[in-house]
């Protein structure tokens, strides 16, 4: 079939058409194919235009490979074997925290977890103390009043179809690559935010907030929206571990911000990173990215990417407006047999656009950890300027640290620095520190926030120590 | 007599299957500094990262104890929450880390360690500030990540500055004076000098006698090839200044080749 006989096809049909598979079953068969994708548009009873999106997307998979180009390594993933809906259930109600995995607890008294969150995270039922939903509607309430949305991919398409068709893919075509055609075939749920004209959003908004922000599954869409003048700090993921039975997970992130606007986007990321030996864990392929549509807009990205076993992952802004600002910070650590593949693209096309690219790695055990950045500077971006700084850490002798810059400049004007360097976790360093009375795991996690503190200023305060935390416990027993 | 506060007995350390120290003696009483002179190489800091703890060096025989216990047993941390400090002849840079968090850590740590209560924030600032003054670093030092950027001679102070913190009961300095103009030396004998008790050890080590014109030890000693050669008092010091270290050599060679014969 070709493309255009396809989509012409696709045009003409009701949503409902062809539609043969069970609808009446609660999680569909392995498989994917075109009767799939309808499914599940019709199952979420999605408007004909985006049942027709999506047919488009899953059609450009079919003729796309998977990325061989990153340098992470996993057996061939067969996407005929996974299935691709799962109507949202409710997460099994445990009756108290005496039934959760120890290890998690554990885990949870070291982030320092208080204990009605870990009830929360780990599907205890909670009391009235900590009523998550109600939270979530004094919260909904509030932004409401400034008619700011923010909601669920799906209550949007329902509640603000003409939004939603205006930018969904604006920024992440549906054909853009290889996991990215298969998110927009198949996407289960995710997050939607509008901040209108010269609205400066109060608080964080953050998914750990959302009303059902847990049963988004493995292929997560979000889509963000800044405009004129508008601001939004928003905050992805939580530091609690997140475990989950599907092994992949491919996201699309895409966020816009028009003139003047600023979108401020944070990650924690704590996906279940496999065991010591490096069995199980989840593959984190994700596509992000920013388009500064208008003169003077800003979009920041960062992210602290300590779980999955394979992070591939790369926050991108493009720079349209003039004056426009792109910004990514980046921690990312790998531990045991972790991989990550992860970076930035910074597209500069307006005028005196301006971006900054500060990575960390750190790898531990056997992980490996690659940064890879483009910094593309077209010939009308007059004037437009870079910075990059790419630092890694290395503890041990078996763990790697990969760096890949690539430059592209077309414009004389722009002005482009790159730095880079690798460390060892010093023995001098650590020596000085227990010397004054430090013990070697305190002593190395101090090292690391010095060697994050760039990043982690970025991050919203509370965010920030959270993060830290964290790091200590990913890196738990990495040193001596 | 009492038990000395550090008694080093038949000392030999290597690193890298060389012996660097070969049967070094020594001790320092409660209220006693010592200096340890001798020429470049011949196991000084060895010999101070020995008592410090660091895990590069291998004792091979002999042993050390503090306020009679079993110093070489305890771990680096352990030793510097028993009141073990050394100033480093190379003080080390920690990007990212305030001077002030890193003290403060490292403050809390050894007071837990002691079944003292930890210091908050304002309480931290409140007491170390005096001392910032005391080696005549600006304040803002505090607030600069842990000797990066330093001046050589502002490393040396934050060392002093350290220990003017830490109050430790042995303070191990090596040559915290050199590289030193003569005003930052006053500086830092004065930081020394301000903790001499009758409760604390020093151990000196330095290349030049006009340290220890500010700092006046109770004992001198020469460290070489691995040994103290020679004990004297301060008047040993200024022998040195004026005749180097090969009349030592010599006086020692006769009975060396003796030995060997
Ligand atoms: N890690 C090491 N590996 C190999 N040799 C070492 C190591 N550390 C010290 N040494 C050697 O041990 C010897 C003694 O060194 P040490 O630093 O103790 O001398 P020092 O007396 O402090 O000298 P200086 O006055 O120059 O500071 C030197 O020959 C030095 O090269
Ligand atoms: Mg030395």
């Amino acid at each position: 079939m070709t493309p255009q006989a396809n989509d012409l096809e696709v045009l003409q049909q009701d949503y409902k058409y062809g539609f043969v598979t069970d609808i009446v079953s609660d999680t569909f068969p392995p498989g994917l194919n075109e009767e799939v994708v309808r499914a599940i548009s019709a199952k979420k009873g999605e408007p004909p235009w985006l049942t027709q999106w999506r047919v488009r997307a899953y059609h450009s998979w079919t003729k796309m490979a998977p990325p061989t180009w990153s340098s992470v390594h996993h057996p061939p993933i067969d996407f005929q074997a996974i299935s691709y809906y799962s109507a949202p259930k409710p997460k099994k109600k445990l009756d108290s925290l005496d039934q959760v995995d120890p290890e998690v607890r554990a885990t949870f008294e070291k982030l320092g977890i208080p204990l009605e969150e870990q009830k929360a995270l780990s599907g205890v039922a909670v009391d009235a103390v900590f009523d998550s939903v109600s939270v979530a509607t004094t919260y909904k309430k509030k932004l409401g009043d400034l008619g700011i949305i923010f909601c669920s991919f799906s209550e949007a398409v329902r509640e603000h179809p003409e939004l939603v068709r205006a930018y969904l893919g604006s920024v992440v075509p549906h054909s853009d690559n290889f996991y990215a055609a298969l998110n927009s075939a198949v996407f289960s749920d995710g997050s939607f935010v509008y901040v209108p004209k010269g609205v400066r959003c109060p608080m964080e908004l953050s998914t750990y907030f959302r009303i059902n922000a847990s049963n988004t599954g493995q292929f997560e869409r979000t889509l963000i929206i800044a405009d004129e003048g508008a601001y939004v700090s928003y905050l992805e993921g939580c530091t609690a571990p997140m475990r989950d039975e599907n092994q992949l997970h491919a996201a699309v992130v895409e966020l816009v911000a028009l003139a003047n606007g600023q979108i401020k986007y944070s990650t924690v990321q704590n996906w279940y990173p496999g065991d010591k030996n490096g069995k199980g864990g989840i593959f984190n392929f994700v596509t992000k990215r920013g388009k500064c549509a208008g003169d003077h807009a800003k979009i920041s990205w960062t992210q602290v990417e300590t779980g999955s076993a394979i992070t591939w992952k790369y926050p991108s802004v493009i720079l349209q407006g003039d004056h426009s600002v792109g910004e990514f910070y980046s921690v990312a650590v790998t531990n045991n047999y972790q991989q990550a593949d992860t970076g930035t693209k910074m597209i500069h096309l307006g005028r005196n656009t301006r971006s900054t690219i500060i990575s960390k790695g750190i790898s531990a055990g056997h992980g490996q950890n690659s940064y890879r950045g483009l910094v593309r500077i077209l010939p009308r971006a007059t004037g437009a300027r870079n910075f990059s700084q790419c630092d890694s850490l290395l503890m041990g002798d078996l763990c790697g640290a990969h760096t890949f810059p690539y430059l592209e400049v077309k414009s004389p004007t722009a002005q482009v620095e790159h730095e880079a360097t690798t460390s060892k976790i010093g023995e001098d360093q650590l020596f000085y520190l227990r010397q004054r009375g430090i013990a070697t795991e305190d002593a190395v996690n101090l090292i690391v926030n010095g060697f994050c503190k760039t990043v982690f200023k970025e991050l919203p305060m509370e965010f920030a120590v959270e993060a830290q935390k964290l790091l200590a416990v990913s890196l738990e027993g990495a040193v001596g | 007599m009492s038990t000395p506060l550090l008694k080093v007995t038949d000392l030999h350390a290597s690193v890298g299957g060389k012996e660097i120290l070969r049967g070094v003696n020594l001790t320092v009483r409660a209220g006693e500094v010592h200096a340890i002179m001798g020429p470049n190489g011949s196991g000084k800091s060895t010999l101070a990262n020995v008592l410090a703890g660091r895990e590069d060096f291998s004792v091979t025989s002999g042993s050390v104890s503090y306020n009679g216990r079993d110093l070489l047993a305890l771990s680096p941390e352990q030793r510097a929450c028993a009141g073990v400090f050394l100033a480093f002849q190379y003080p080390v840079e920690i990007p990212g880390v305030t001077t002030a968090y890193f003290l403060k850590a490292a403050l809390n740590a050894q007071r837990k360690a002691r079944g003292e209560e930890e210091l908050d924030a304002m309480e931290f600032l409140d007491r170390v500030k005096a001392k910032v003054a005391l080696v005549q670093l600006p304040e803002t030092l505090l607030n600069r990540p842990v000797n990066q950027g330093f001046s050589g001679g502002e490393k040396k102070r934050n060392e002093v500055f350290q220990m003017a913190v830490l109050e430790p009961t042995l303070a191990v300095l090596d040559e915290t004076d050199s590289g030193l103009d003569i005003d930052a030396l006053r500086v830092v004998a004065s930081g020394v000098n301000s903790l001499r008790s009758p409760q604390r050890g020093f151990v000196v080590i330095t290349h030049y006698q006009r340290l220890l014109e500010y700092i006046v030890p109770d004992k001198v000693h020469i460290l070489m090839n691995g040994q103290i050669v020679k004990s004297g008092g301060k008047e040993l010091a200024l022998e040195l200044e004026r005749r180097g270290y090969t009349w030592v050599e010599e006086e020692l060679a006769p009975r060396s080749s003796k030995a060997s014969a």
